[in-house]
């Protein structure tokens, strides 16, 4: 599949937001971050300008901008439209939460049960996006269910990363925050290399003979393409990367999305604040943002589409 | 609404679709042209080309003809080449309608044609990434998804002659590879086209219950045989067993006329 980079920007920066607005809207009203309306105004503002500029760089790739409202009307039937409805409704009880934390100082009763109400729609918008690739049968590599769960996880590893940089900046709740990042790193690794392994050893159901139906009479080859040059199809669902430039990108991401701030968010726990921490933590967030574009790539690179098998390819 | 039309009162059950027979078609290509010709002033209009001219032409097509070799298991050495033209196959559960968000693509209740609306349709690309046959193609001037109307601006129209109410591509084709009718109706003509020849789906298990059938190239002799049931048109002439040579075969032709 091609890899549209308007497509990768949303997730990747919608997913960090949305991390990060999960975990406010969970450990404020738990208590375990302080009140604070200077942590509060700087930590919401960058959770929705995060999701809020996702969204909008989402709508470059489409062909009529202008009528991306639209998109909310079908969402009995379709996880894009779910996932614009979800993050439109993300917002009311976000900014009622930011009223009470920055504004009052308060993120405790109502305020509190905003914040709770705005976590649990990030999750569901995060939610919905995997869902957009893992109901599509087309592609097997989407297909599949570690897809929703590595959405999930890759979101509030990011998110955690971020909130890790605004925690020792702040010197609040360090190795509480450190020890989340640590959690949700390392299980989103373990989820990214169980999905890695099933997806390499996976097969489609389909092939040229029942594509075509001819595997009736016996093997089918490709013998001369519809069209000269290339097309809409093959641009768009015949994009392919070699297999060892997906090995390199695959440790990449393995080094720069998990090991880097792994590393990073256990010195930050060690350490429990300070220059060095912040530097470390930053170290951290700046490497899996880097790898998160760099797995997000391969996400839509790797996955390949059953209509290549009418253009000669022999598996999908 | 992008929610398929539930079997009801309002279906009637009507399924218009092709039948392409894959044992005729000469991959000619007219019912892509003519596909072409037509849509792109059409309900789909336009359907855009870039560089046409050029070196690399690209542009948006609703039908396309591929050309297989199928190595045929009972006589490997005897390949066969099939021309296949693919486009829409108006599938009865498409995820193409269901995934897209505005309600641009639906499945029309009383004939089952499966239809982009340019005015609802955002250019997501997200239905053409849930067809499994390639039969969405995008078109970048337009901003829109197009796809096979079944010519519905054709088929329903009292403007044109009644024979020629037919899709452009089955109009077009000229050995009748090409055949257009009601699916849903056992009765139809078309229907005991696919019972008599076996009409099969495209990719079954994706599970989209495609409407479109093709009809399987028939079963043919091997080459070096002799046609069946025709008796050769005369006797090879007799040889002799010791045929003379030089002069003296020149001299024994020449005396047997």
């Amino acid at each position: 599949m091609h890899p549209a980079y308007s497509v990768i920007a949303f997730t990747t920066a919608s997913g960090m937001g949305y991390g990060l607005l999960i975990l406010l809207g969970v450990l404020t009203p738990a208590g375990a971050l302080p009140a604070n309306p200077w942590l509060g105004a700087l930590a919401l503002l960058l959770g929705l300008a995060l999701v809020t500029g996702g969204l909008l760089s989402s709508t470059l790739h489409l062909g009529h901008p202008e009528r991306a409202w639209r998109a909310m009307s079908q969402w009995r039937s379709s996880w894009l439209s779910r996932e614009g409805v979800a993050a439109l409704a993300v917002y009311p009880p976000v900014l009622l939460f930011a009223i009470g934390w920055v504004l009052l100082g308060d993120a405790s009763g109502f305020w509190a049960a905003m914040g709770v109400l705005g976590a649990l729609l990030s999750l569901v918008t995060v939610a919905c996006t995997g869902m957009i690739y893992a109901s599509l049968t087309t592609i097997r590599q989407w297909h599949h269910p570690l897809v929703l769960p590595v959405y999930i996880g890759l979101a509030l590893a990011t998110g955690a990363l971020l909130l890790q940089v605004l925690s020792v900046l702040f010197g609040y709740g360090v190795s509480l925050v450190a020890w989340i990042a640590v959690t949700a790193v390392a299980g989103s690794l373990a989820l990214k290399l169980l999905y890695w392994a099933s997806i390499d050893r996976g097969a489609s159901s389909s092939s040229p003979e029942t594509a075509t139906g001819l595997g009736r009479i016996g093997k089918v080859t490709q013998l001369e393409a519809p069209h000269s040059e290339t097309n809409y199809v093959m641009s768009e669902m015949g994009y392919k990367v070699a297999r060892k430039h997906a090995r390199r990108v695959r440790l990449l991401v393995v080094l720069l999305l998990f090991l880097v701030p792994g590393a990073a968010s256990l010195i930050v726990a060690s350490l429990g604040g300070g220059v060095l921490a912040g530097l470390v933590a930053l170290v951290g967030l700046v490497a899996a943002g880097a790898g998160i574009l760099a797995e997000r790539w391969l996400f839509f690179a790797e996955a390949t589409h059953v209509v290549t098998l009418f253009y000669g390819e022999r598996a999908a | 609404m992008t929610s398929l039309p539930q079997p009801g009162p309002d279906t009637g059950g009507k399924k218009l679709g092709l039948v392409i027979d894959l044992d005729i078609c000469v991959g000619c290509h007219a019912c892509a042209t003519s596909c072409k010709e037509w849509n792109t002033g059409g309900y789909s209009a336009p359907l855009s080309d870039h560089d046409p001219y050029g070196a690399h032409p690209v542009g948006a097509w609703l039908n396309r003809v591929h050309a297989y070799e199928v190595e045929q298991a009972v006589r490997p050495e005897d390949p066969r080449t099939v021309h296949f033209p693919r486009s829409c196959l108006h599938c009865e559960t498409p995820d193409c309608v269901t995934v897209c968000p505005t309600g641009a693509s639906f499945k029309r209740a009383g004939d089952g044609i499966v239809l982009v609306d340019p005015d609802l349709c955002i250019g997501c690309k997200l239905c053409s990434w849930a067809c499994p046959y390639g039969a969405r193609e995008y078109d970048p001037d337009d901003g829109v998804m197009k796809k096979c109307t079944l010519c519905v601006d054709r088929i329903y129209n009292d403007n044109i002659p009644e024979d020629d109410r037919v899709p452009a591509c089955v109009k077009a084709c000229p050995v009748g590879a090409r055949h257009f009718g009601d699916l849903g109706d056992p009765a139809s003509e078309i229907s005991a086209l696919v019972r008599a020849r076996g009409g099969y789906d495209l990719m079954p298990e994706m599970g989209y219950q495609p409407v479109n059938k093709y009809l399987p190239p028939r079963d043919r002799p091997a080459p070096d045989a002799s046609p069946a049931g025709l008796e050769p048109l005369a006797a090879p002439e007799a040889v002799p067993e010791d045929l003379p040579s030089g002069l003296w075969r020149w001299l024994d032709r020449a005396l047997s006329r």
